[in-house]
């Protein structure tokens, strides 16, 4: 067992479970009529199951696993988005998380309103911000639109945008879900440029995608979880390899 | 991007865990940019703007003063009726914007909550600010007209109307929370809020006098109603505003000072459980929205 004075641990996830309950009836009406049919009322869902995994600084984690296997709600619990019901979850320094793009954004604001906003949801301050707003700006490549009301954007800038202040944000930790396959190839070539920069400054980063031989070169260690239980913790390539293998 | 090590000594922490509205005043750049977000999007694509949050209140001043003042004869028994009514209004209105957008914050804002952690408190709190910012030019106007009428702000007055101030925004607030997070799970609550909403109007002195309770009502029902702290602020406003501008002949209610403190004990215990009972449900808000 990893004691939490370890100086260089990131994330800990230890012994960790989380489990959703399915609600089936919304109103009285629906549950009268459920407990006359005997129906259940509520179904409970096993996410996941007694999850360990410990995250050293400067570690790239990649999550395997087919849609519904729980990767996503592990990197919500990592984010502090969800919380765990059994086991827990402890995290050190400051946390981006490229959950989704754009979460945060509103449409009727400008381009430079909604750099201000959203970075100060990730937990930034004025001052950071101000200090980074050009080179958001410019590795959006969107900067004759920035005064622009974020409604009239293209789909594509809108996430050269949301990806720009997200990458650009104070972090020791970064969380990317399903975003690396957003943008026309030159950007993503930038933003898998952009996060290789972080791994070689020390930062921790975490990645849940499907393209499996983008992250397999990106990441170094490959967690695969099915059904919600960690069945392999290793080398990257050899995880994909086992889950291409099933 | 800076090179180096942002916070390597930082001490571990649970991810999501928060010391409450505490967290809230230590992200005060993003509550600032959340409240101004909300005041510029509020009437965009509306040709009238701003105007709209004057157009709303005089209309409703209008409405009442021909319906109470003028039909029910208050204008003719009642000194500066209008400026009663008026600054009784905004009390209520401000009341009942700040705690019926408190209420639908957190599922108006579930698509960030469910992505993004931050302190979720963030959201009611800054519906009452914005509610309050809203307020402010309505209350200019109220004491523009005193003003002009012969009023004459002493220390006390101005006194009175703060702690009603304060009183709202801490019932409000609390008020937001407590069912702006039974909302995330039962949407009954935004439902039961309107209704509230529909009662505070009528069961504060705002349309009539205070003496028209007290010559009607048993005792106990009185001093009821007298402890209702929407109530109070409604009575520290007429006494800090409207009763200056009168003979001094219409009665304001006991003990109105101890009755403030009462309120403003009310508020603060009505925030405290909002905090307590929000805190219990967040935990959920992420799966349940």
């Amino acid at each position: 067992m990893l004691k939490t004075s370890d100086e260089d641990v990131r994330i800990i996830i230890r012994d960790v479970s989380k489990r959703f309950v399915l609600r089936h009836t919304h109103s009285f009406k629906e549950t009268f009529v459920a407990l006359i049919k005997r129906k259940k009322l509520a179904t409970t869902f096993d996410a996941l199951h007694d999850v360990d995994i410990t995250i050293r600084e400067g570690e790239s984690v990649a999550l395997l696993g087919y849609n519904g296997s729980g990767k996503s709600t592990l990197l919500k619990l990592i984010s502090g988005v969800l919380r765990p019901d059994a086991g827990e979850v402890l995290t050190r320094g400051r946390i981006a998380g490229l959950i989704e793009v754009g979460a945060g954004f509103h449409p009727d604001l400008s381009g430079r309103e909604n750099i201000y906003l959203n970075a100060a949801i990730l937990g930034m301050s004025k001052k950071e911000i101000d200090e980074r707003y050009d080179d958001i700006v410019e590795f959006s490549e969107i900067a004759q639109f920035i005064d622009t009301e974020v409604k009239h954007y293209s789909s594509g800038m809108f996430v050269r945008l949301a990806f720009a202040v997200a990458i650009h944000t104070t972090l020791d930790i970064l969380l990317v879900d399903e975003v690396l396959a957003v943008g026309d190839e030159p950007f993503q070539k930038k933003c898998l440029d952009k996060i290789r920069e972080l791994q070689s400054q020390g930062k921790t980063v975490v990645v849940v995608s499907h393209a499996l031989d983008t992250v397999a070169s990106l990441c170094s260690r490959g967690v695969l979880i099915e059904k919600g239980r960690v069945v392999f913790d290793g080398d990257s390539r050899e995880a994909v390899a086992r889950m291409r293998g099933k | 991007m800076s090179l180096k090590p942002s916070s390597g000594s930082a001490e571990f922490v649970h991810p999501g865990a928060s010391r409450g509205l505490l967290d809230v005043f230590s992200h005060r750049y993003l509550l600032t940019l959340l409240i101004r977000k909300e005041v510029q999007v509020r009437y965009r694509g509306s040709v009238l703007g701003w105007l709209w949050s004057y157009v709303k209140p005089t209309a409703q001043f209008i409405v009442f003063f021909l319906a109470l003042g003028v039909f029910l004869r208050l204008n003719a028994t009642m000194e500066m009726y209008p400026i009663y009514l008026f600054s009784g209004l905004i009390v209520i209105n401000f009341f009942n914007e700040a705690f019926s957008n408190g209420t639908r914050s957190i599922v108006d804002n579930g698509s960030l909550i469910k992505k993004i952690y931050l302190p979720r408190e963030m959201f009611p709190v800054s519906s009452t600010i914005v509610a309050f910012v809203n307020f402010l030019p309505q209350l200019v106007v109220t004491i523009i007209v005193c003003l002009v009428v012969g009023w004459h702000p002493e220390p006390l007055q101005v006194l009175g109307v703060l702690v009603g101030l304060v009183i709202i925004a801490v019932l409000a607030t609390g008020l937001g929370m407590f069912f702006g997070a039974i909302n995330v799970s039962f949407r009954d609550s935004q439902n039961f809020v309107e209704l509230i909403v529909l009662i505070v109007t009528w069961a504060s002195p705002v349309l009539y006098p205070w003496t028209t309770v007290r010559d009607a009502a048993p005792d106990w029902l009185l001093q009821i109603y007298l402890t209702n702290p929407v109530t109070v602020a409604v009575e520290l406003f007429h006494a800090g505003l409207w009763y200056p501008t009168t003979s001094g002949s219409p009665d304001l209610p006991p003990d109105l000072f101890a009755h403030a403190a009462l309120g403003l004990a009310i508020s603060l215990a009505v925030l405290a459980l909002g905090q307590f009972v929000f805190r219990r449900l967040e935990g959920r808000f992420a799966q349940d929205l």
